[in-house]
Formats: C-alpha cells, sequence, structure tokens
C-alpha cells in the first residue's frame, strides 16, 4: 500500500468523490488557480475545471450560504475555510441554518464544511484554534477530526456521501508531518466510529487528531514503566462513538482524556458526564483531562508550548492515577 | 480643498521619509527570515507598495484623528510614532513587544497613538472603525476615523453593513480600499464584479449613495488631495466617503507555509508564482512608489542627492537597530499566558 501524507489522503479522498459523483464540487478561498493555502486542492482546477472548483470572494458567510443553497437543490459541495478559525465569520449559517433544516424541513444538507485547525505552528490566536465545541453543541451537524492519513481519506469519502452537513477539521500540524498506508482501492471510514489506536489494560486515554499521537508517544514511555495504556481514537467526535468509550471504560476501569481545545467546556467534560451515566460503577479512580489552557492560543513560542497538552502532561498524569 | 502645492518643503520631506521608513522595516520584516531563522514564526505579511498610499493618506491626518487598518498594519503604527523596536520584537514574540508578544504582525495595537488595534481576521476591523467613527460623533470629539482595507475585504458582508450604516449615520469615517490587485493568491479579476464588469471599485459608494473615488495610490500627493477631500468632508458632518487606493504589493501575500525545518521565507510574488506573469510585476517594481516620488522631489529641487540619501541611511540605522533590539529581547515567561483573561 501507497504511503500518504495525511494532506495528500484528504486530497485524494476529495478527488475520488469528485470523479464517482458529478454533483460534488469545491468552493473556498484561494482553491482554484493557487491549489488552496496549504495545497489540499492542488491540481484539481486542471482536472474538474472552474466549474467545480471555485474560486470565491472572502465571504464565509455567504460561502456556507451559498453551499446550503445548493445542497439542499441537488448539488453536494465541499466548502473549505482557509483557516477553521474563519469558521466564526459563517456561524449563524452553519448554526442556525444548516444544523436545522433536516429537522425543520425534513429536507438533508449534504455539505462539507473543512479546513485546517489546530495549534502547535505559532500561527497565533487567529490561526490556530480548534472551534470544533462550536458545533458539537449545535444538534444537527456531524463533526470530524481524524488523526491518521487512513482515516483522513476514509473519513473525507464519507462526509462527502453523508447526507447531513458534516464539519471536517484537518489539523493543519499533521498536515504534512505524519504519512501513513492508505489502500488504493475505494473504502470509507463510517462516521460516529472510534478506533482503538493501541491496546492496554491499565489505563485508557481518550482523544483525537493531534493529541492522538500525544497519547500514542506518552503511551511508549509508560510502556517502559510498565504501565500498558489503550488509547481510543474518536474519530469523529459528533455523534460521539458512546459504546466505545463505555468498553473501553469497562476494560481498564481509569480514563484519561486529552484534547488540544481549552479546559472549560471542552469535550472532555461531555465524555465524563457519559461516563458518569453509564460506567460509573467501572471506575476506579477520578476521570483525568489534560487540554490546553483556558485563553486563547498564545502567539509567543513559549506561551503556546505552555498552552499546549504535552506528553509529558499525559505521561505526569497516567503515572497519577495508575497510583490511584 | 487641500492641495499638494500647499505642502512645504518639510511636509515634502517629512512624506518621503515615513515612506522610506516603512519601506526599509518591511525589508527588515522579510531579511529576518534569512538572516535570523526561526525568530520570527506565524504569519506575517508586508506593506512593500503600499507607502504612497498609507503616508498620502496620514498625512491628511489630525493628531487625535483614529487609525484602523487590516492585519497588513506594519506600515500605519510606523508613521503614528510607534517606535519600530517595539513593533520588530513584537513581530518577533518577544516581551518588550508592543503588545508584550501577544499579538504579533497582524495584531498590532498603539491606542496611545490613536491606533486602537488590528486583527487576522479580514473586514473585522471595517465594522470596530466604524465604531469608532460613532464614539467620535456622540462625544462630539471632531475626529475623524481613517479605516484601510483590502480588496478581498471589501467583499464580507462586514463592508457593505459598516458602510451603510456610517452613511445613514453620516459618521466622520474615511474608508480607503486598498486596490493592490490580488486577495492573497487570488487575482481581483477572479473575485470582484466591478472589477469584472471593467469598473472603478470605488463604483462600490454608489450603492450607499456616498462619494466613491479612485485614485492612484502609487503618488502620495494624489493620495493626498483625494483623501484630504474626504476627511474634510467627514470632519465637517457629511458624512463617509470610499476611496479606491491602487496601487500594487511588491512582495508575495505573506510568508510561505511551510514544515520545518525548512525555512518559512517569502516565495515569489503571486503574478510570477501562481500566474506566470513576469511582466506584470516588473512593471509595478519599474513604477516602484518611493523611486517614483524620490526622483521628483530632487527633480523638484526639494531635496538634494545627499539629503535623500541620508534619510535612507537614517532609516537603515533606525530599522537595523530594531531588529537588534528585538533580537535582544527575552521571549515572554510562558506562564504569564493566562495573566490577561478576565472571564
Ligand atoms: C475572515 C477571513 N477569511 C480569510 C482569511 C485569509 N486571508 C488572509 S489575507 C487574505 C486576503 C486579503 O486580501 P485583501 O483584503 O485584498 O488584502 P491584502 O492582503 O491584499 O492587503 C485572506 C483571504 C482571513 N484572514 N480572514
Ligand atoms: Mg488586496
Amino acid at each position: 500500500m501507497p504511503q500518504l501524507t495525511y494532506l495528500e489522503a484528504i486530497r485524494q479522498g476529495i478527488w475520488e468523490e469528485m470523479e464517482r459523483d458529478p454533483t460534488v464540487f469545491c468552493l473556498g478561498e484561494d482553491i482554484g488557480i493557487y491549489g488552496g493555502a496549504f495545497k489540499v486542492t492542488d491540481g484539481f482546477i486542471d482536472r474538474f475545471g472552474p466549474e467545480r472548483v471555485i474560486d470565491t470572494p472572502i465571504a464565509e458567510s455567504a460561502i456556507v450560504g451559498a453551499a446550503f443553497g445548493a445542497s439542499l437543490t441537488g448539488m453536494r459541495p465541499v466548502a473549505e475555510f482557509q483557516f477553521m478559525d474563519f469558521i466564526g465569520c459563517a456561524f449563524n449559517q452553519i448554526s442556525n441554518m444548516v444544523a436545522k433544516t433536516h429537522y425543520l424541513w425534513g429536507a438533508p444538507a449534504p455539505l462539507v464544511l473543512r479546513g485546517p485547525s489546530g495549534g502547535n505552528v505559532h500561527g497565533g490566536p487567529f490561526h490556530s484554534q480548534n472551534p470544533e465545541m462550536w458545533f458539537v453543541h449545535n444538534p444537527g451537524l456531524k463533526v470530524v477530526c481524524p488523526a491518521t492519513a487512513y482515516d483522513a481519506k476514509g473519513l473525507i469519502k464519507a462526509s462527502i456521501r453523508d447526507n447531513n452537513p458534516v464539519v471536517f477539521f484537518e489539523h493543519k500540524y499533521l498536515y504534512r508531518r505524519i504519512k501513513g498506508e492508505v489502500p488504493t482501492e475505494d473504502y470509507v471510514v463510517p462516521l460516529g466510529k472510534a478506533r482503538r489506536a493501541r491496546e492496554g489494560r491499565d489505563l485508557s486515554i481518550i482523544t483525537y487528531a493531534a493529541m492522538l499521537h500525544t497519547a500514542l508517544e506518552a503511551a511508549e514511555i509508560l510502556a517502559k514503566d510498565g504501565i500498558d495504556i489503550e488509547v481510543l481514537d474518536l474519530r469523529t467526535v459528533a455523534p460521539l462513538d458512546r459504546e466505545a468509550i463505555i468498553e473501553t471504560v469497562r476494560k481498564t476501569n481509569k480514563v484519561i482524556i486529552v484534547h488540544e481545545h481549552s479546559r472549560t467546556g471542552g469535550l472532555a467534560g461531555e465524555i465524563t458526564a457519559i461516563i458518569n451515566e453509564e460506567a460509573f460503577d467501572d471506575l476506579d479512580g477520578p476521570i483525568i483531562r489534560v487540554t490546553a489552557l483556558d485563553t486563547p492560543v498564545p502567539f509567543s513560542p513559549p506561551q503556546e508550548e505552555y498552552f499546549l497538552p504535552k506528553v509529558s502532561d499525559v505521561v505526569r498524569e497516567a503515572r497519577r492515577l495508575k497510583a490511584y | 480643498m487641500r492641495k499638494k502645492e500647499d505642502l512645504g518643503k518639510d511636509r515634502l520631506i517629512w512624506i518621503y521619509t515615513q515612506m522610506v521608513r516603512i519601506r526599509e522595516f518591511e525589508e527588515r520584516v522579510k531579511r529576518t527570515f534569512l538572516e535570523h531563522p526561526g525568530a520570527m514564526r506565524g504569519h506575517t505579511h508586508l506593506g512593500d507598495g503600499a507607502e504612497a498610499s498609507i503616508v498620502g493618506a496620514l498625512a491628511t491626518r489630525n493628531e487625535t484623528d483614529f487609525v484602523m487598518p487590516s492585519y497588513r498594519c506594519h506600515g500605519y503604527p510606523i508613521v503614528l510614532g510607534t517606535p519600530p523596536r517595539n513593533m520588530m520584537a513584537e513581530l518577533y514574540g518577544r516581551k518588550d513587544g508592543l503588545c508584550k508578544g501577544f499579538g504579533g504582525s497582524m495584531h498590532l495595537a498603539d491606542p496611545a497613538r490613536y491606533f486602537p488595534g488590528t486583527s487576522g481576521i479580514i473586514a473585522a476591523a471595517i465594522a470596530h472603525a466604524t465604531g469608532a467613527a460613532l464614539t467620535a460623533q456622540v462625544k462630539n470629539t471632531g475626529q475623524v476615523v481613517y479605516c484601510f482595507f483590502g480588496d478581498g475585504a471589501a467583499k464580507q458582508g462586514g463592508f457593505f453593513e459598516s458602510v451603510n450604516m456610517a452613511a445613514c449615520w453620516k459618521l466622520p469615517i474615511v474608508y480607503v480600499l486598498e486596490n493592490n490587485e490580488y486577495q492573497a493568491y487570488t487575482h481581483i479579476s477572479l473575485e470582484d464584479a466591478n472589477c469584472m464588469a471593467g469598473d472603478p471599485l470605488s463604483k462600490k459608494a454608489a450603492a450607499f449613495s456616498i462619494p466613491g473615488v479612485t485614485v492612484d495610490g502609487t503618488d502620495p500627493l494624489k493620495v493626498y488631495e483625494v483623501v484630504g477631500e474626504a476627511v474634510d468632508r467627514a470632519r465637517s458632518g457629511q458624512g463617509p466617503s470610499l476611496i479606491e487606493s491602487r496601487f500594487y504589493r511588491l512582495s508575495a501575500h505573506g510568508n510561505a507555509i511551510t514544515v520545518p525545518p525548512a525555512p518559512t521565507q517569502f516565495p515569489e510574488h503571486e503574478a510570477i508564482g501562481v500566474y506566470g506573469n513576469k511582466a506584470e510585476f516588473q512593471a509595478a517594481k519599474a513604477n516602484d512608489p518611493i523611486q517614483r516620488f524620490r526622483s521628483e522631489l530632487i527633480k523638484n529641487g526639494v531635496l538634494s542627492e545627499a539629503e535623500a540619501s541620508r534619510i535612507e541611511q537614517a532609516a537603515r540605522s533606525e530599522m537595523d537597530e530594531a531588529v537588534q533590539f528585538a533580537l535582544a529581547s527575552p521571549l515572554p515567561s510562558p506562564e504569564e499566558a493566562t495573566n490577561y483573561v478576565y472571564a
């Protein structure tokens, strides 16, 4: 199987869906002639033409609104945000319209809103955020956050085929830093299904996106101390794979939740509540959160490093929980 | 009516000096990627090519007028008197930065100099500037707001919503639409309806029934006259104007977005790198507003060759010192990251 970067895997996934289904089209700022700020749609305009690879003005609200209108009338738009931070400009369209129409009108809106998110690249407060929780709190949206090249391709393809709106977060730190084996034949990764990324007995780390790699690195270090870590990669954060969460809790009885967005109102709180409701008796220790701090993403490198969850944080908390 | 003929020798030299200072600052920012790799992170965008437009516009300003540009913001505070050393330190994310290293290139602020702050969200500041004009109107301070933004930003809803309000309320604001022909990597002919129809972008003003004027933004004195008229109008309670200032960005949109260890330096200008249009770029280079204004001042006897060189040398020393200052400034302490969240 060929080794692809995370970015190339997403690129292939969109490309294949455009080949397969003529109603799929892309729109966004600088995605056509330039091929996208990060080059996810590089070469698309040559293959599919400017009618299906549309360079838009800077107008996020209208980009989403137009994608939504197109999705209601027979198309499957894939709209790119140059950085996911700018999705805030389209918040009304997404929250009030896109998320609710299937419920209100019985009309599915098959559109994908995608783009780069995440920090650790010194992009500062408007080019580093992880705004997935803005959408997790909106019933009616699926929210996808892949961590590997294989999943990135399989999930973008599943997202494009889904009849509901999907907000698809591509972690920019991973774009060209990680590679993985990706099949050449057609496949999808189902939305809403987590994956056990590492088998272990002592303690479970529940995480996703770039933090999967932080968790796996920590697990290797802890293995040397004889602590056997299980890692669950959520892959989709809405809807959450509650079964997989409960299963790993039942197995190891101890849980750390790691996410890159800030702590208050973060996904860890929600997962903790699910575990309390469904597997409280299975716990042998407190549920621990390792998250970013409750601040905007700092610009200056030492501060951003301080802000983000680190391997050393996970290792420290795992040792503490193991000893509990 | 302001006439360029009314500008005295000192004022003309001041304009040239500020243009040179902006250019020199931007050159140093650009060279940092090569000379001090790793010193500057994140996304950095330069205003080279915009100097005549920026300084020509700000030459009309009263001491307490607000200046609110977009994210491509280095040039304006230099003219307002913000020390370049603190700006450079900010770009490097250092403790002595203008915002203690919390902002970076796109997020400069110097409120004491009537520069309330800029942001990386395109067009957000058009509404903020409109609000600042509302303050000036409500408090009856006589201040005018100078609102600068790009051709790309003029496609956001925030532009249309704001200008309509300002027109309704006759706010004391001048909207300077900086048409540098590109919205990041996309040429204006692909994203602007007026441009596609062969019209100037100042035609947008007609939608709000306010004056709309297009000016050659490579000539500081033409900008001075056109913006001056709009400012006088705004100050006398007649409401906003839209000025399209046309110039060319002389560097690429921003530093390359790459993964370390690849250096994050400036790539080729999009005209060449994306559109293969070397001629367009070379024509713009040949029309460099600083060179042109320099020749004009020398020809008219305002400056001698030696005086011009002295101004340029002084700017070089000033910006050299700014780089040294920024490099010597410590990084902020990590723990300080949590200091300024109040809710
Ligand atoms: C809301 C938002 N959308 C997209 C971007 C990404 N972006 C940064 S600069 C830019 C182009 C801006 O063009 P223009 O307004 O003409 O200003 P210029 O860069 O030419 O000065 C884009 C699309 C952003 N920063 N904010
Ligand atoms: Mg522009």
